[in-house]
């Protein structure tokens, strides 16, 4: 954890243009070209748009952890209880919905709201315990498993999405596009402001890069912390909500296949695992490459054995292409 | 202060972890409806040693300040080949055990070979190298089943004369024959110093790529010999995902709970087995004080974020606030 980028030596700079954009982010985008390239070798329908806006569509619960993930991993933190989070906001929306009217049109915000309080917790713990978040984030996991299995274990809860949220997942309201995509471009947007353009986010790069420094120009670090936690939990539950609609209803270990991948894109994206260095245009990148990766894998009927191998051989590759570290020593 | 204080205090988080874990057994075995008989402590060994073994092999990495994700996998990896090649003749017998051990240890050799001369982060190598690990285990086999030389997985999984399990006498016998060596020689210390501070133990001229190494291939092998005891549990092998990554966040839980410091440089593999049997005797405890099973995820999960809290005591007794950013 005390490895830290040195500073890149003038005359292998870029010009200023050209600096703004990322090797890793470049590649990122390569990749994805590629993979579409090989992907049209088996079939035209690869190239087809239709294919790719039902891949963007369920790319788009991948992306709103891995959004959250990225804002963590940022801080030089990692958010380990992504998957039951998922699950908790699947769950307590599906559940608000059983009660009446005023349940279902609250159950979205419900739903992320139960995950943004586990959220609230795991920032308490890391931010104000100082326990390290891979711990505390596990522990955290297991607290909201051990909550999801007490409430469905032993009775039949309500458990069918609400017909606004299987809209949200699966329609097309606007230019045709999937509502999931729509959110996605919401949320992205959102964060690239919230990262660019606010204190919050500026805050969230300079505890990455060093914590005692952030601290020492008086940002609230423990604060900032907190927060980022709290934006992780709650857009995990949004996926869990929207994943529950897309579905139809909410079930235990809807949000196992999402912890993985949601680390993968976000570090495949250029995004350093240390902290304070990463761009939200490579997190999309890494989303994209992850969804496309996954379905074409299974397109080409591959058995699940090759489909692990490939799947972990091409991370593995792509990383050591742009992800590796400096040297310590000489 | 005198040396054996100073010994005592590099030893107090080793320690505390066989008190509370002497302290939770007392209370299982007491509380269990057929008292503590030879039966009850084979069963509860058995089922503790497969995550202890585990357990130790992620003590190796976490040292060097590293995590390795894929220990869950290779676990797995290793109970499908073993179903496959831990048969028939003697012979076969033996070679199929070496195989597996071997498999084991080359997965964590090439996780070491990655981190080391391919410069990832660990986090992220071993979450992608897992993934090929699970591969091959499914590969191996496909659908569950397989089989096992009975004689050998009854003769590890059984009782020796006197009522003590066999397999607690070969933890032990591991331990013995290979940590204790290990925690006195160069490399140990370079494991050590590797996740004290990278930089210095470079400087200080420790072979600091080779300890790296070491602390990898030790983690796949370690997994491999958890793979193996697992199938001589169940007589067959299975490519389950759920148990692969189960073990995987267990085997960080139980480091965690054994004392180990995930920012590397203290802790032990003693304790780390600790670790690993407190977190099963936990678990245990559920059933002898018949607690409704529904209720065994919650309870764990409130203990694991208990016991990981409790170290937070210390900061009562920051006296900088810049103390508190370490590193």
């Amino acid at each position: 954890m005390t490895q830290k980028l040195e500073p890149v030596p003038a005359r292998l700079r870029l010009p200023a243009g050209l600096r703004r954009f990322d090797p890793a982010v470049a590649t990122a985008f390569g990749c994805i070209v590629a993979l579409l390239l090989v992907g049209s070798f088996y079939s035209r329908s690869f190239l087809s748009p239709e294919y790719l806006l039902q891949q963007f569509q369920v790319g788009a619960f991948l992306a709103l952890v891995a959004t959250g993930m990225m804002v963590v991993v940022l801080l030089g933190q990692i958010d380990l209880s992504v998957p039951w989070i998922v699950t908790v906001g699947g769950m307590m929306s599906t559940a608000a919905a059983g009660h009446g009217a005023a349940g279902a049109a609250l159950a979205i915000p419900f739903g992320v709201l139960c995950g943004v309080g586990l959220g609230v917790v795991n920032g308490i713990g890391v931010a104000y315990l100082r326990v390290p978040s891979m711990i505390f984030t596990l522990g955290i996991d297991a607290v909201a498993q051990g909550l999801m299995v007490l409430r469905t274990g032993g009775s039949a809860p309500q458990d069918m999405a609400t017909p606004l949220m299987g809209q949200l997942a699966t329609g097309h309201a606007i230019l045709g596009m999937p509502n999931a995509v729509w959110v996605w471009i919401a949320v992205g947007t959102a964060t690239v402001i919230l990262l660019g353009r606010t204190t919050f986010g500026r805050s969230v790069y300079a505890i990455g890069n060093r914590e005692s420094a952030a601290y020492l120009s008086g940002v609230h670090t423990r604060r900032i912390v907190l927060l980022a936690f709290a934006l992780s939990g709650g857009l995990s539950a949004l996926a869990g909500t929207m994943l529950a609609g897309y579905s139809g209803k909410a079930y235990q270990g809807m949000g196992d296949g999402y912890l993985l991948p949601a680390i993968a894109a976000v570090v495949l994206g250029g995004t350093s695992i240390l902290g304070g260095r990463g761009s939200y245009l490579g997190t999309t990148a890494g989303v994209i490459l992850i969804t496309l990766l996954q379905s074409i894998l299974s397109v080409v009927q591959m058995p699940d054995a090759g489909r692990q191998v490939i799947y972990g051989a091409v991370i593995l590759a792509m990383l050591l292409l742009y992800g590796r570290s400096s040297r310590v020593g000489g | 202060m005198k040396d054996w204080q100073y010994r005592l205090r590099g030893a107090r988080t080793t320690l505390s972890a066989i008190a509370v874990f002497i302290v939770i057994f007392a209370l299982y075995a007491a509380k269990h409806d057929g008292g503590f008989t030879g039966n009850v402590a084979q069963t509860a060994a058995n089922k503790g040693v497969l995550l202890a073994f585990v357990a130790i092999g992620q003590c190796f990495v976490v040292l060097t300040a590293g995590i390795d994700l894929s220990v869950g996998a290779v676990f797995i990896l290793a109970d499908c080949l073993a179903s496959t090649l831990v048969t028939g003749s003697p012979l076969a017998v033996a070679f199929g055990v070496v195989a597996v051990l071997v498999a084991g240890l080359a997965c964590g050799l090439v996780n070491g070979l990655i981190v080391v001369y391919g410069r990832l982060q660990p986090i992220v190598a071993t979450i992608a190298t897992g993934a090929i690990y699970f591969g091959l285990a499914l590969w191996v086999r496909p659908e569950p089943g397989g089989d096992i030389d009975s004689n050998l997985a009854d003769a590890v999984t059984g009782q020796l004369p006197g009522g003590i399990p066999s397999s607690l006498v070969l933890l032990l016998a591991i331990i013995l024959l290979v940590w204790v060596p290990f925690r006195r020689s160069v490399m140990g210390r370079a494991v050590y110093a590797v996740g004290s501070s990278e930089a210095s133990a470079y400087m200080s001229g420790l072979p600091i790529r080779r300890a790296k190494l070491l602390a990898y291939g030790f983690a796949g092998l370690f997994s491999a010999v958890g793979g193996l005891m697992l199938s001589f549990i169940t007589y067959s092998g299975e490519a389950s995902a759920t148990n692969a990554s189960t073990y995987t966040l267990n085997s960080i839980a139980a480091v965690v709970i054994g004392g180990v410091s995930l920012f590397g440089g203290a802790g032990s593999a003693i304790g780390a087995v600790f670790g690993a049997l407190i977190f099963r005797t936990i678990n245990d405890l559920l059933f002898v004080f018949d607690l409704d099973p529904l209720w065994q995820p919650l309870f764990l999960g409130l203990v694991l974020l208990a016991a990981v809290s409790f170290g937070s005591l210390r900061l009562l007794r920051i006296r900088n606030r810049l103390e508190l950013f370490g590193q």
